[in-house]
């Protein structure tokens, strides 16, 4: 049995909005019978997008997570819920706009925040993969159809499949220690999952300042290696994927014609060490400072 | 006697054809019973006629001169009868009859448009349009400002908007070689958030629905021009405003004669080219006779002012053509420097997010991208790259430090130079300082801009090591006070580096794709259906290919945009002509009033957007307020904005209620080819998709009604509906060549098939210069005269060449020495330099393009405002958002979403605040265009809650002799608003 999946590839995502925009254009003021009633006007939104900023100016950058119902196999909701949410042969979870009428605890129910309380109609609504455009031929959802960057990719496919492809293509789930088994994936997750650890790198060159391009930057934790990287053009480089509140870590830089330099630092959020002034190896200290 | 006996005939027929579409069509039948009358038809020495008698609906004619009739259509002869009413009738000849009395109409003006477009029905009607849906929808087709959409329509009402599918059976899309891999666009319009939000603006609660009268404006009394913006609004018939209207206007017209009507109005409209400003509305203009408002180039101005005097593309406002550049970028360029220029955010103008893709294909094959901005933008965020943070309106100093290294360390192109420039030396000398002593290194720049010298040197060295693109379009540095030396120093940077060879040249991949550009349709700037020969495109293609009669403004007078309080308040305003046709027309000034015109007493504001788009915008609330203004009426979609300050509201619907055709991105005479942004032409008819909301009417609707009590209406429709007019546009384009016009209608949309033979894809731009060959890109300028030697050779300057120190610049400097020719670098008169504004006002405020809504258009509405990035919702009000540092937020005790108050001696502005490493500090990042202005009196300050940032810049012009803005050029503090409580007790009163 062929099954709905949502991959979304934030590394695509620049907070365009079209896709929040859909799910009003399609929900508000518009009811689906057997599917759903109108959404709220205002309030709390079925698709929403969060931002996520790394570094620190110059060195930053931003990604946006963009957040809806997962289709759970293993739904927190329909434990509560009854026969006020059934999940359908295509996985899609929905949300029935009857029997739901008043069932504040549904949303309540569900760890990703994803349902939302229509104070007006008295309803937990969610995003339910716009079902009743698939049933009447659509090959995907409207968020898919109006994104101008190709955030996402909505495949029917069985979940022996999809579980192949996940784990080829690295795709994630959020929070998968919920149990929850969300049917919506993710690509380059680490955008918004993971840290970096970044600086300028310069030197003193025939008197004036300059920044080095391709010196040499190896991380490491605890003396073993966990990352390398060299500088560009501008000097700067970023060691990317590392896990939050991973610890305390080392950089060294080092460049055959320029000097090298360490530095030791502690990583909670993204860091940007800021500039590493390159030392000459003829100088006897090395200099180490401490950031975080 | 053949010919009498044809033309006898056709006469015959048509009353059985009219009973016969009567009988099929109810709206038809229902049109047809909205008059009674006697209508003939003859020759002018009667010897063949017949006359119609319409009777409750219902049609029945006679042989013969009826002794009197209601209205006669009378035709020279039986040889101009028959060509004007044969079935296959040229249009051109219609309109030449019909201009030289060959064809007169008498009768009632009201009734003469009234059969005139009844007969216009006869041929079309019956056509169905729109897609049957399975779900039980029609799906119509629209253009917008961000894209086209189809139209899901249900029961009268907007079920959802999609963004337009190209299907198999449309052309197919081009395809792109680069670096051994092939890319083909998606099939699909990449359309703008704000295209997508239309329904939320269509079903807005802010739009006029009603015709609306100001409660204390009595036209026959007490104007009370001293509360406008202040008393309320009462609901009034349409009869009722459509009199006060015109009365006025005759009033106007006999009372102060020419020049009192004042039409000012806003840069863009709806898409169409029926419906657009530069069409229906100027020709209701030269009907009535108008005090022209002249238009500053607002989003380019650094380029209009400055940078077309180094090598031309004067009739580009300044802007370098964009032929071919997406392969040539693709397949050799290493880098794209993206200067003050975030597509991503602007979508180029309308093209949304066509080019998005491209940039991808950009980075996936290895090209950098390197941003240099105040702010991390979001292009910059999508596609990383370097960010260089730079002050605002310093730029022109970076770019003067990396030419410096280029110098110094000889990166730069000499050959180029050499053979195709003129004035380096001097330039040299200015930047090794022989001149004045300062050599502008990348040190003399840092204090300025805030960017380290190394990170200046590496930039000139990585953009003369590859070969780069240099991206930069419309808005952003050439907007402040420094813009035109920016701008200048952009196309002094491309002429260093050897503009035109393959990889070096002008754009972010936002232009160049290889769609046929020979197809012709009109773009909204050519005219449409205004009859203008002389301040549209008009005269270049579409008045011959869809003749229509001419119309002209017997007013002379004009108003410089900018300048609109100043000539209402003290009387008198001086501006410089926007004439692209010449580079020299823009050293020209012009005084308001003009000697034997009148000062305006009465403003037909079309549109609401001033306080959002225009400069120190508080200025327009003591314009509207000014006694000597008589009279304001404002047409416009929604009530927000300029229509507070209106006298009469008249309610125009959108233009997915009425009927208009157009192009996606087609602007025409505004930018020539510009539909090269998008990756597919699409061209629409822009169905009518619902009636009209409330009591709302099409604009055009608003004017015909209007001439009617003028007796005018027949000759601004020429007998058209909007949709006969769209048939006309139709008609003059290329289309007929390829659908047929009763498929277009029910289609909605053509995609015109791509160029797929390489050599008939057009040259890149500027390649012919580089190569010092005779120019090949298929644009029709400069003008035959304004080449230096041999016609096709060379640049629009006078030597021919590109000019470092521009000949023009130094023919008219002893003049105005705020416009020297050796491009020194100025600093801002409004910025960190201003020692008495920066103890008060320490930072920088830029508010740019926005990106969420068209200018005003979207914003104020229920999706829009709903965004995060646009406005964020404190106490049940949608603030606008202000972007600041973390330091300068820590500075200032403010934390994320606090509401905080903007501000310098202009005015004030609340706004909610977004905190982030995103903004260089010291700057206040955020975007122009708020449509909503709403001044509230908080204890005893005046407070815009609205967000309408442009109160708080300045309204001088980048420089003496010019006609600009420099909203990039303003100062500002920033605090915590903590008066909360009587804020809230203002916003309740």
């Amino acid at each position: 049995m062929d099954k709905w999946n949502l991959i979304i590839n934030v590394d695509r995502c620049d907070n365009c909005n079209n896709c929040v925009l859909a799910a009003k254009d399609e929900y508000i003021g518009n009811e689906f019978p057997g599917y759903s009633a109108p959404a709220a006007k205002e309030g709390a939104e079925l698709i929403t997008i969060t931002r996520k900023m790394r570094g620190d100016t110059p060195l930053v950058d931003a990604a946006y997570l963009i957040k809806m119902c997962n289709h759970c196999d293993n739904a927190p909701c329909m434990k509560v819920a009854g026969d006020a949410i059934r999940k359908r042969e295509d996985g899609i979870v929905i949300i029935d706009p009857e029997k739901a009428k008043g069932r504040k605890d549904i949303v309540k129910s569900c760890p990703y925040g994803a349902i939302v309380w229509n104070e007006e109609s008295e309803l937990p609504q969610t995003w339910y993969f716009d079902a009743h455009l698939l049933d009447q031929g659509w090959t995907q959802p409207r968020c898919a159809q109006s994104c101008p960057t190709g955030v996402f990719e909505a495949v029917k496919i069985s979940d022996d499949e999809m579980a192949s492809r996940a784990e080829a293509e690295d795709l994630e789930v959020l929070q998968p220690q919920f149990g929850a088994k969300p049917r919506v994936y993710y690509r380059n997750l680490y955008r918004f999952s993971k840290c970096f650890i970044g600086a300028t790198v310069i030197a003193d060159i025939a008197g004036v300042e300059e920044c080095v391009q391709g010196a040499e930057v190896t991380l490491f934790q605890s003396d073993s290696c966990v990352g390398m990287a060299k500088t560009d053009a501008f000097g700067e480089f970023k060691l990317d994927k590392l896990d939050p509140k991973s610890g305390s870590y080392t950089v060294k830089v080092q460049h055959p014609d320029h000097g090298a330099l360490e530095v030791k630092a502690t990583l909670n959020d993204s860091l940007y060490l800021g500039e590493m002034k390159l030392i000459k190896a003829s100088a006897t200290s090395r200099s180490e400072t401490e950031k975080a | 006697m053949m010919k009498s006996t044809i033309l006898r005939t056709i006469l015959f027929g048509l009353g059985p054809a009219i009973s016969f579409i009567a009988r099929k069509s109810q709206s038809f039948r229902e049109e047809l019973s909205k008059h009674d009358c006697i209508f003939q038809m003859k020759t002018k020495n009667n010897k063949v006629g017949r006359y119609f008698t319409i009777s409750g609906g219902k049609v029945t004619s006679a042989s013969g001169i009826h002794p009197n009739p209601d209205l006669i259509l009378s035709f020279n002869d039986v040889d101009v009868a028959l060509k004007v009413l044969r079935p296959d009738a040229k249009i051109d000849f219609k309109v030449h009859a019909a201009k030289n009395f060959l064809m007169t109409v008498e009768g009632a003006d009201s009734l003469a448009n009234w059969v005139l477009q009844l007969l216009q029905r006869v041929a079309y009607e019956g056509f169905s349009y729109g897609k049957e849906m399975p779900d039980g929808c029609k799906r119509y087709t629209t253009l917008t400002n961000g894209g086209p959409l189809h139209v899901y329509v249900r029961d009268g009402k907007i079920v959802r908007l999609t963004p337009l599918e190209i299907t198999d059976e449309d052309a197919p899309s081009w395809e792109v070689e680069a670096r051994g891999r092939k890319f083909k666009p998606q099939r699909r319009a990449a359309v703008a958030p704000h295209a997508l939000s239309t329904k939320g603006a269509v079903y807005s609660e802010n739009r006029a629905l009603y015709p609306m009268k100001r409660v204390d404006f009595d036209p026959n009394g007490e104007r009370n021009q001293q509360n406008r913006g202040i008393s309320g609004y009462e609901r009034i018939s349409w009869d009722e405003a459509l009199d006060i209207v015109s009365t006025e206007i005759k009033r106007q017209k006999r009372e102060y004669g020419p020049g009192s009507i004042f039409i000012p109005t806003s840069s863009h409209h709806q898409w169409g080219n029926v419906g657009y400003y530069l069409s229906s509305l100027i020709r209701f203009g030269n009907l009535i006779g108008f005090t022209r408002m002249e238009m500053n180039p607002d989003s380019w101005e650094g380029f209009f002012w400055g940078a077309q005097h180094h090598f031309g593309n004067s009739m580009r406002v300044g802007l370098s053509p964009t032929y071919g550049t997406l392969e040539d970028c693709l397949q050799e360029a290493d880098q794209i420097v993206f200067w003050s220029h975030d597509p991503e955010t602007t979508c180029h103008g309308y093209a949304g997010f066509e080019s998005t893709e491209r940039r991808m294909w950009g980075r996936e094959l290895g090209i950098d991208f390197i941003h240099i901005d105040p702010y991390y933008n979001v292009t910059a965020q999508l596609f990383g790259g370097k960010w260089i943070p730079i002050r605002p309106t310093t730029d022109p100093a970076l770019a003067i430090a990396i030419m410096h290294v280029w110098l110094t360390e000889e990166l730069y192109d000499k050959e180029y130079v050499t053979e195709r420039t003129t004035g380096f030396d001097e330039w040299r000398d200015y930047l090794l300082g022989t001149d004045d002593g300062v050599p502008k290194t990348p040190e003399w720049q840092e204090p300025e801009t805030g960017v380290p010298a190394r990170d200046v040197r590496a930039l000139a060295r990585s953009w003369a090591g590859k070969k780069t693109y240099l991206g930069v379009q419309l808005g952003g540095a050439c907007r402040g006070a420094t813009g035109a030396q920016w701008a200048r120093c952009t196309y002094m940077l491309m002429a260093m580096q050897g503009w035109g060879k393959p990889g070096i040249n002008m754009g972010g991949l936002s232009n160049g794709a290889p769609v046929d550009l020979n197809f012709y349709f009109p773009g909204y700037a050519d005219g449409g259906i205004s009859g203008d020969l002389e301040f549209t495109g008009n005269a270049v293609n579409n008045y011959q290919r869809m003749p229509h009669i001419l119309t002209m403004n017997p007013v002379k007078q004009k108003i410089p945009k900018q300048k609109i309080p100043e000539a209402i308040i003290e009387g008198k305003a001086t501006g410089y002509r926007w004439d692209c046709t010449s580079q020299e027309a823009q050293f020209t000034p012009f005084d308001y009033p003009m000697d034997g015109f009148s000062p305006v007493r009465m403003l037909y504001r079309y549109g609401a957007s001033t306080f959002g788009t225009a400069t120190d915008t508080g200025r327009w609330v003591d314009a509207y307020r000014h006694e000597s203004i008589e009279f304001i009426v404002n047409q416009t979609v929604f009530v927000e904005g300029d229509a507070q300050y209106a006298d009469i509201i008249l309610p125009a619907c959108t233009n997915l209620e009425r009927w208009d055709i157009g192009e996606w991105t087609n602007c025409g005479g505004y930018g020539l080819d510009w539909m090269d942004a998008v990756n597919h032409r699409i061209i629409a008819l822009q169905q009518k998709c619902i009636e009209p909301l409330g009591e709302s009417k099409s604009d055009y609707q608003i004017f015909s009604d209007i001439l009617e009590r003028l007796g005018l209406s027949s000759v601004f429709t020429e007998g058209c509906s909007e949709f006969d007019w769209c048939k006309r546009i139709f008609d003059g384009s290329d289309l007929p060549q390829h659908i047929s016009w009763k498929n277009f209608v029910k289609k909605g949309y053509f995609v015109v098939p791509a160029v797929h033979e390489k050599e008939l894809r057009p040259a890149v731009s500027m390649r012919w210069f580089a190569e010092g060959r005779k120019k090949d890109i298929p644009e029709p300028f400069p003008l035959p005269s304004q080449y230096a030697e041999e016609f096709g050779y060379g640049a629009q300057t006078p030597s021919g060449k590109f000019e470092f120190v521009p000949t023009i610049l130094k023919r008219n400097e002893a003049k105005n020495p705020d416009r020297p020719a050796l491009n020194r670098y100025v600093p801002s008169w409004e910025g960190p330099h201003s020692e008495d504004l920066v103890g008060k006002y320490p930072l920088q405020m830029i508010a740019t393009h926005s990106r969420y809504s068209f200018h005003t258009f979207s914003d104020n509405t229920m999706f829009t405002d709903q965004i995060k990035d646009h406005r964020v919702l404190i106490d049940g009000h949608y603030y606008w958002v202000a972007r600041i540092s973390l330091l300068d937020a820590e500075e200032r005790g403010i934390k994320q979403n606090d509401l905080v108050k903007v501000y310098n001696a202009r005015g004030a502005v609340l706004c909610a605040v977004d905190i982030s490493p995103l903004v260089t500090p010291g700057v206040v990042k955020s975007f122009q265009s708020s449509a909503k202005y709403q001044p509230l009196d908080v204890d005893g300050e005046v407070l815009d809650i609205g967000g309408s940032l442009n109160v708080l810049t300045p309204s001088r012009s980048q420089t003496n002799g010019t006609h600009s803005m420099a909203p990039n050029s303003t100062m500002v503090q920033i605090e915590k608003f903590t008066n909360v409580d009587a804020l809230n007790k203002a916003r309740a009163a």
